[in-house]
């Protein structure tokens, strides 16, 4: 069996690289989808300890699943607010779009 | 009926009270209320005087005021004395009232005179019924004020008001002695009835040294009411009044209250023999000075003002010595007298429009009832057989011979011939030889309303005396229950020596004035500095002036000085520091105060602007503040363990 560092270290591994496209990247869909990613490497971590340490529970499965339920919700409010700005203003570069601010 | 003699006084009150609120409506009515009134009390007097002659006396007290510890009764109380003093003052009063009619007429504030002499009589008569002290001190102080206003009765007159404030300010310091003999009396023995007052004196209860105060405190309220020596001042000014007046007023009723007083007090004056002596040579001094100064006085009111000092001083003179009768007497028979001479004054100012006898002369022919009424009250005055005058002047002198004071005797004996003196002079200069100006050449005699009570009350200046004399078993010393038993001896010797007296004034008088067989003029040349002490009344007006009236000036003046230097620049001191300290904490205020808030308001305000920089609408940058903020909480977390 796979020893549980490794899937956490893979999942860290996704975080990382997630986070970086959401820091660094200046398109807001792409933005999107690292946040997408980080998402989804934290559900790998819980899945991975409720293997691993759950004692035959399912609570980390459970989490991942309604966190897939939320960022599915979060994708689709995400997307529906660019396809919006990219109508008013025909831009969808995030560091363009600074309209709320002080 | 002794039971309804309260009555008495309430019906002259009711008169005031109803004249005073009628106002302007009565116009020149005021008279026929108040006559009617007086009338009435008058009738009552007289049967209270009947019944107390038939031996009844009468006393009723109701408290008055009622405190743990204390109470005061008020009351009245109606004995010989008291009955004999109420139907004389009613009678006079009720004359003096009748004949205003004509000498008033005319007069603008002739209502106002009315109530004012209504007032007088109901106080006069209440302080005669008062069973106590406080009441006494009560009607004392309301004679004081009516005798204020009458005296002010010509007001717009120039110096008037000067005279009626002098006359009540004059008799306040007295009452100050009055006051405190209140005080000390009812310190003493819980007290102002008169009769436990006296028990309780005469049984030795209370101190001598009390009753020292509180007769000679007595005294003070006596000698400045009746215008003894040294309070004589007020009364020959008060003459500015009207002249019927000074008849009820300021010779018959008013002045003789303080007699009264004392005659009242007579048994706590008896065990304070001390202030006796005291009494008797103040009223033998009186007598003298005043009757001296009557010598060299031209206004005939003014003569009768010292007249009237003088014989005041004769009835203190006679208390002093303890005869208790001949100075009663002598008060009622003065009063007769004395009212018949200012009422007769009086028709003579009336018709000559002066009050100075060198304008006068000649007057018998022309008003023979004014001069035959003068000429009763003058020879009363004098002391002439048979007059009033004689039998209680006789009675006081024999009263004071027989106390063995010889010095007194024979003051009383010089003052009665100048008595004597003064009085014919001024009945020679005014009704006697040529007129002297156009006013007496043009005078009339007074109506019926003025000569009437002329001549009622010359019927009393020739019997009024007879009441206590031998020959009629002295029908007044045993209504009063104070017959005087004198060996006969002095009696006689009295006797001769005063009309000796009598007649010698009056002799010198005639010569000197109606024969003028000698000139006034060359002794006041040869005495000028007498006759100027005398003129100026022994200048007891300018020494009061100097010391007192200026002394008070002065005094006033360095108290407004030090309150406007010292106390108004203490105060302003005060202002200036609240002021200035005010103004400290202000600028404090604004400084530390201000500053501390403004300045925190605006700290944090400056901080909302560096913080609101965060918020730069960067997307990237909220998710980099996320992170670290995510970092720093774990490495916290990891540090703190």
């Amino acid at each position: 069996m796979i020893p549980l560092s490794w899937v956490l270290a893979l999942a860290g591994l996704l975080f990382g690289i997630g986070l970086l496209g959401a820091l660094l990247s200046t398109n807001a869909v792409r933005m999107l989808i690292c946040i997408e990613l980080m998402l989804n490497a934290v559900n790998m971590n819980l899945v991975a300890f409720s293997r691993y340490q759950g004692m035959g529970q399912a609570h980390g499965e459970i989490v991942a699943l309604f966190a897939m339920a939320v960022g599915a919700a979060e994708a689709a409010v995400g997307l529906a607010i660019f396809v919006a700005v990219a109508r008013n203003s025909k831009v969808i570069d995030i560091d363009k779009i600074n309209l709320l601010k002080w | 009926m002794l039971s309804l003699a309260w009555l008495i006084p309430v019906f002259p009150a009711l008169a005031w009270l109803f004249i005073g609120l009628s106002g302007r409506k009565m116009q020149n009515r005021g008279s026929g209320i108040a006559i009617p009134a007086i009338l009435v009390s008058f009738l009552f007097s007289l049967i209270v005087l009947v019944q107390v002659a038939q031996g009844q006396s009468y006393h009723t007290s109701f408290t008055w005021l009622e405190w743990p510890g204390f109470q005061i009764t008020f009351g009245y109380q109606i004995d010989p004395l008291a009955a004999m003093m109420l139907t004389v003052v009613t009678l006079v009063s009720l004359l003096v009232q009748i004949y205003s009619l004509g000498y008033m007429q005319g007069d603008s504030h002739y209502s106002r005179y009315y109530a004012n002499l209504s007032l007088f009589t109901a106080a006069m008569l209440t302080l005669l019924l008062a069973d106590n002290y406080l009441l006494l001190l009560i009607a004392w102080e309301l004679v004081g004020l009516c005798s204020y206003l009458l005296i002010g009765h010509y007001f717009r007159k120039p110096g008037v008001p000067q005279a009626a404030n002098k006359a009540f300010l004059t008799t306040r310091v007295g009452d100050f002695g009055f006051m405190i003999a209140l005080m000390a009396i009812f310190n003493a023995t819980g007290t102002f009835n008169f009769q436990e007052i006296f028990a309780l004196a005469q049984t030795g209860a209370i101190s001598q040294g009390t009753l020292v105060l509180v007769t000679a405190g007595l005294f003070l309220g006596a000698a400045g009411k009746s215008a003894q020596f040294p309070f004589q001042v007020w009364l020959p000014d008060a003459m500015a009044g009207p002249t019927p007046v000074s008849a009820l007023i300021h010779a018959a009723t008013m002045v003789a209250a303080g007699v009264y007083l004392i005659a009242r007090s007579l048994p706590l004056y008896l065990v304070t023999p001390q202030v006796m002596q005291v009494v008797a040579w103040v009223g033998g001094i009186t007598a003298l000075l005043a009757a001296a100064v009557g010598l060299v006085v031209n206004d005939i009111k003014k003569v009768l003002a010292y007249s009237t000092i003088s014989q005041l001083g004769y009835m203190m003179l006679g208390l002093g010595v303890g005869a208790f009768f001949p100075s009663v007497f002598h008060l009622m028979t003065h009063a007769f007298f004395k009212a018949l001479l200012f009422l007769g004054a009086g028709s003579v100012i009336h018709a000559v429009h002066t009050q100075d006898m060198r304008e006068m002369g000649g007057l018998a022919r022309r008003m023979p009832y004014t001069t035959f009424a003068f000429l009763a009250g003058s020879l009363a005055l004098a002391g002439v057989f048979p007059f009033a005058g004689f039998y209680s002047k006789d009675s006081i002198l024999a009263a004071v011979y027989a106390s063995g004071n010889s010095v007194l005797f024979w003051m009383g004996v010089l003052a009665a011939v100048l008595t004597a003196f003064y009085i014919t002079r001024a009945v020679v200069l005014t009704f006697w030889h040529q007129p002297r100006s156009h006013g007496a050449e043009q005078a009339r005699e007074s109506g019926p309303v003025m000569t009437v009570p002329l001549l009622i009350l010359s019927g009393f200046a020739l019997t009024a005396g007879w009441l206590g004399a031998d020959f009629s078993g002295n029908i007044l010393g045993s209504f009063l229950g104070a017959e005087v038993h004198l060996p006969s001896s002095i009696h006689h010797y009295v006797t001769r020596v005063a009309t000796v007296a009598a007649l010698g004034g009056i002799g010198l008088a005639v010569l000197t004035y109606l024969f003028r067989w000698f000139q006034p003029s060359v002794l006041i040349q040869r005495f000028p500095k007498s006759y100027q002490l005398l003129q100026q009344a022994y200048y007891f007006d300018q020494f009061y002036n100097r010391v007192f009236v200026t002394g008070t000036i002065r005094l006033a003046g360095f108290v407004a000085w030090f309150d406007q230097t010292v106390i108004d620049g203490l105060v302003n001191a005060v202002g200036r520091l609240g002021k200035n300290s005010a103004l400290l904490v202000a600028k404090m205020d604004v400084l530390l105060v201000d500053g501390f808030i403004v300045g925190f308001g605006n700290s944090v305000g400056r901080a909302g602007d560096r913080v609101r920089r965060w918020q730069n609408g960067l997307t990237a940058n909220y998710l980099l503040s996320l992170v670290w903020a995510v970092l720093i909480s774990i490495l916290t977390f990891k540090l703190l363990g």
